[in-house]
């Protein structure tokens, strides 16, 4: 877990947000790409899990455990659920939910790095 | 619109203002929960019971707001209301009185204040998708 593996998700969030967002201000119904892109995001944060986990069962660093592991674990759900609750609305607020759970991968990415690096103790 | 007659919450910008509730839901909730098993003790009892409070009260809006029970939506928007500006100013005036982070402490300033706007989005909007009478 270090810099460039929480910020590298973070911008890949916000990207997701950006193209949902697009969808949303043009009243685009929820596109294969739109999809397919937070397909890719979702891949990376299970990626994500795993070796967070492995890195917290290696590591020598004092970091909360718990916490981390909930935190890797809520990011993982957040995207299907928002992709569930999304694409059912047919206005341009379906794409909306996906702004809004994008959104917050990226705030939830970068306070995972500050528990990893116990700044909240 | 239809939905705007039905007095339906769910649909519209009401489906983001669920996701959004859903997000602090969970936030409350899971941060009060770890706090109650792994750090309670006597000095902390307030801002953990208020932290399980406000988790409660976000998970009750959301399902409120996701099944259009606007009754019960507009009370626990009103008590999130009420709750993040007493607990914001109580927070500013003792600080000592919240050793530990609630969601409502300060406004909400540690989660872009957006606990301190979100119920007056959400009174917006059960205002907005009232059903049309007369």
């Amino acid at each position: 877990m270090t810099d460039p593996v929480a910020y590298v998700i973070a911008i890949l969030a916000l990207l997701v947000a950006a193209f949902a967002g697009w969808h949303m201000l043009r009243e685009r119904e929820f596109s294969n790409p739109l999809f397919y892109s937070v397909c890719v995001l979702e891949i990376v944060l299970i990626a994500l899990l795993v070796g967070g986990s492995v890195a917290l069962g290696s590591t020598s660093r004092d970091v909360d455990g718990v916490l981390f592991i909930s935190y890797l674990v809520t990011m993982v759900v957040i995207p299907p659920a928002a992709v569930l609750w999304g694409i059912a609305e047919k206005s341009r607020w379906g794409t909306g939910v996906v702004v809004v759970a994008m959104l917050t991968i990226a705030a939830l990415s970068v306070r995972l790095l500050g528990i990893w690096k116990g700044a909240y103790v | 619109m239809s939905d705007r007659s039905s007095g339906d919450t769910s649909h519209g910008p009401g489906r983001a203002l669920v996701a959004v509730y859903a997000v602090f839901a969970l936030a409350a909730s899971a941060r009060s929960i770890v706090q109650l098993f792994t750090e309670l003790d006597s000095e902390t009892v307030v801002p953990y019971v208020l932290s399980a409070f406000a988790g409660v009260v976000y998970v009750v809006a959301t399902y409120a707001l996701a099944r259009s029970h606007r009754r019960l939506a507009l009370v626990t928007i009103g008590i999130e209301l009420i709750g993040v500006i007493t607990v914001g100013v109580l927070s500013l005036v003792d600080a000592d009185l919240f050793p530990d982070q609630t969601v409502w402490s300060d406004f909400g300033q540690g989660y872009g204040y957006i606990p301190l706007v979100l119920p007056f989005v959400g009174l917006w909007w059960l205002r907005r998708s009232a059903p049309v009478t007369g």
